[in-house]
């Protein structure tokens, strides 16, 4: 019998040989998968954790929550991939996520050499230092060869070097993977000092037992800008979380909040009322149609999420655990940083 | 019944590449290798095609800038402003520092377990088998964690802690403190001593081994090694005024300063490894001694040798040639199961290279190689070094 395997195994190979992937636009992949695809951190009290009834909640869970409503209206529409300091990048560049929402510091190699496009700031925060009460430590300059945990992967892994070198002081680092396992080693003495990003560490000791018992240190060492990010490449996805996150923000300048947004869009239209407004919510204009999406798309977010400042106030603010004051992170009348461009 | 006609000038034909047993076997090869490497190109193409999607190029330049970040433990000379490649070098020492440790360790440990769980005596037996079963099937990470976990939570904490053998060893839930040797001006003698003693005893066994063959009279060996061993060198350290001195761990501050810090870190993964590949070493063992069949004790038996020599003269020369070659490649397991010290926050070289390095950088191709190019040269270097041992112990074919 003649046998036809040789034929059929060549064309097999050369048919995987000319195999090639077709790359579609982010947006047009997300609306196909029906989810959004969003890296958080692994947990982090306000900022992303997993509540009693299993369901993401906080401050960077919300950026994610607020873009699934306006690309597929439905906040509830996201895959939430948690991510340590060390695995988020390599989860955005691969195209794992979709998005990176995870207190992530926007630095010039970060955005030009890994390759990602910072969409905004939603934290102003900076370093600091804290430590338990009973040492005795009033300022970062007194802990000359301290024992410091610090998550690796990160930017304060780089400012913590610089600064005891700076400062002519000698530590012991040791290195961890997420906030958990920072707490184990922090609790249990193992390092003297937890040093990351001054809310979370304000994050940290709300969910510590005794959180008086712990100190966050006068210095704050360094600028860390926090934001959402994704990949370079992809513009109009770029558009569409910026412009997710900066409706939140002039939402709150423009007292929008999530339950009154929809009276906000119907009385924009009536004279002599604010026409930002009604650009912002859908009322006028084809803002949505620009980056692919319908007019609504912000009036969803907000009515989604809330306004910056509820979510702030929800998740961060001085009347939850963590008791984080607004601070930098005021708007911009208000004396404070935030300040996103007009909705034009 | 029809009889198969040959005829040797039948034409060749292509389909006889296929047909004919002649060929097939040679067709079949060529295809597979075709098709391995059609596999290769295309990986390869797609690594390139994905890097230029990226816009990331491939290159190795990041090793020379600096690495900005701190290392804990440090065999050599490093700080922040060192290079990405020096980062590289101090997590690759701590790797082979832990590997090493690890299989004197885990070595010690199997043969003692595997001997023991061959015991007469039930209660030992059934213990180290216990430790065997027990251990052998917990995954390593786990056991890792858990010694970690118990460091960290069960010692006192530095200023808790209380100094145990007049101040000489410490343990707190950052590690364990042992004193460390100083050499004074004239130190170097006294080590030259020990040294030249070693050398002696070495020098002293071979030729009593020599004396023994030939004259057939045995010379005490251990009392007059044990008196080599000791004797000159601290005559000497004596004379000399006792120029090497301990440096005592001391409680300065937020840590103990002085004498050796080995972290909790490393002590973990240490023991950890050593007591899993232990295991499956005291398996090895014991099925290498049970290989020897019972007349060969009983043999020696017959000639009136002790138990003690029956083992070391008749069983494990003879059960080794079974125990090597499965034991270099626990070796190599150990040695591969070392990259789980980040997970415990011990800086290898997963954790400087393949971890913050990679991680600042971005440089996850480059990076990824390098480290399995580095593992890849320390198995076969393991491999190549125990094949000579197993060379030299295995059954001589004349």
């Amino acid at each position: 019998m003649k046998s036809n395997i040789l034929p059929v195994a060549l064309s097999a190979a050369f048919g995987l040989a000319a195999m090639t992937a077709a790359s579609a636009s982010t947006l047009e992949e997300v609306k196909e998968r029906g989810t959004l695809n969003c890296g958080v951190s692994t947990g982090l009290a306000g900022f992303s954790q997993i509540d009693d009834a299993g369901d993401w909640q906080g401050f960077d869970v919300a950026v994610c929550r607020a873009v699934a409503a306006a690309v597929l209206d439905d906040p509830s529409a996201v895959q939430f991939v948690p991510t340590t300091g060390k695995t988020r990048f390599t989860a955005l560049a691969s195209g794992e996520i979709d998005m990176l929402a995870r207190n992530t510091t926007w630095t010039f190699s970060r955005d030009a050499d890994l390759k990602f496009t910072f969409i905004g700031v939603n934290y102003y925060d900076g370093q600091g230092f804290m430590v338990p009460k009973e040492l005795g430590v009033e300022s970062a300059k007194e802990l000359d060869g301290a024992t410091v945990c610090i998550q690796t992967g990160t930017t304060t892994e780089l400012n913590l070097a610089d600064y005891f070198r700076k400062n002519n002081m000698s530590y012991e680092p040791v290195p961890i993977e997420t906030n958990t396992e920072a707490r184990q080693n922090y609790l249990a003495g193992a390092c003297d000092v937890y040093t990351t990003d001054a809310s979370g560490l304000a994050a940290s000791r709300s969910s510590f037992e005794n959180p008086a018992d712990h100190v966050i240190l006068p210095e704050i060492i360094s600028k860390e800008p926090l934001g959402p990010l994704v990949r370079h490449g992809d513009n109009e996805w770029e558009d569409i979380v910026r412009w997710t996150l900066n409706s939140l923000i002039i939402a709150e300048e423009k007292g929008i909040t999530a339950a009154n947004a929809d009276e906000k869009k119907a009385a924009s239209t009536a004279p002599g009322a604010d026409t930002e407004i009604a650009r912002l919510l859908g009322a006028e204009g084809e803002y949505g149609a620009m980056v692919g999406l319908d007019n609504e798309f912000a009036l969803r977010a907000i009515k989604a999420v809330g306004n910056y400042g509820e979510l702030f106030s929800q998740n961060l603010g001085e009347d939850t655990k963590i008791g984080l004051a607004r601070g930098l992170n005021a708007q911009w009348t208000d004396g404070g940083l935030l300040y996103a461009p007009p909705f034009r | 019944m029809s009889v198969a006609t040959y005829s040797p000038e039948e034409k060749f034909r292509l389909g006889m590449l296929w047909t004919d047993s002649r060929y097939r076997s040679t067709t079949i090869q060529i295809i597979a290798l075709f098709i391995v490497m059609l596999l290769g190109a295309y990986l390869i193409n797609n690594i390139i095609t994905n890097l230029a999607a990226l816009g990331k190029d491939f290159n190795f330049s990041f090793l020379f800038e600096p690495a900005y970040y701190d290392i804990n433990q440090r065999l050599i000379e490093y700080n922040s402003r060192s290079p990405h490649w020096m980062a590289a070098v101090v997590g690759i020492l701590n790797t082979l520092l832990v590997a090493v440790l690890g299989c004197i360790l885990a070595t010690i440990i199997g043969v003692i377990a595997g001997v023991l769980r061959l015991s007469k005596n039930f209660v030992i037996s059934r213990l180290m088998s216990v430790y065997i079963e027990v251990v052998r099937n917990i995954p390593l990470l786990l056991q890792i964690l858990l010694l970690y976990a118990i460091f960290i939570e069960v010692l006192p904490r530095p200023r808790a802690s209380e100094p145990m053998l007049d101040g000489m060893v410490v343990a707190t839930n950052r590690g364990f403190y042992i004193p460390s040797l100083v050499l004074g001006e004239t130190g170097w003698i006294v080590v030259a001593t020990f040294l030249a003693s070693l050398a002696a005893i070495w020098g002293f066994r071979r030729w009593a081994h020599k004396r023994q063959e030939e004259t057939g009279q045995i010379t005490p060996v251990f009392l007059i090694s044990l008196a080599i061993f000791l004797v000159p060198t601290t005559v000497v350290f004596f004379a000399l005024g006792s120029p090497i001195s301990l440096e005592t761990p001391e409680l300065k501050g937020f840590n103990y300063q002085g004498g050796i810090h080995l972290r909790n870190s490393l002590v973990a993964l240490w023991l950890a490894l050593s007591i899993y590949t232990g295991a499956f070493i005291a398996e090895i063992v014991r099925s290498g001694i049970q290989a020897i069949s019972k007349g060969q004790t009983e043999a020696a038996y017959a000639l009136g040798l002790r138990p003690n020599r029956t083992m070391n003269l008749v069983i494990l020369p003879q059960a080794l040639r079974v125990i090597i070659p499965p034991l270099i490649s626990q070796f190599l397991n150990l040695t591969k199961n070392s990259s789980l010290a980040i997970a415990v926050g011990y800086m290898d070289v997963t954790g400087t290279l393949g971890g913050i390095t990679l991680n600042q950088t971005g440089r996850e191709m480059e990076c990824v190689l390098l480290l399995m190019a580095f593992y890849l040269t320390v198995s076969l270097t393991i491999s190549a070094v125990m094949n000579k041992y197993n060379a030299s112990v295995k059954l001589k074919e004349r």
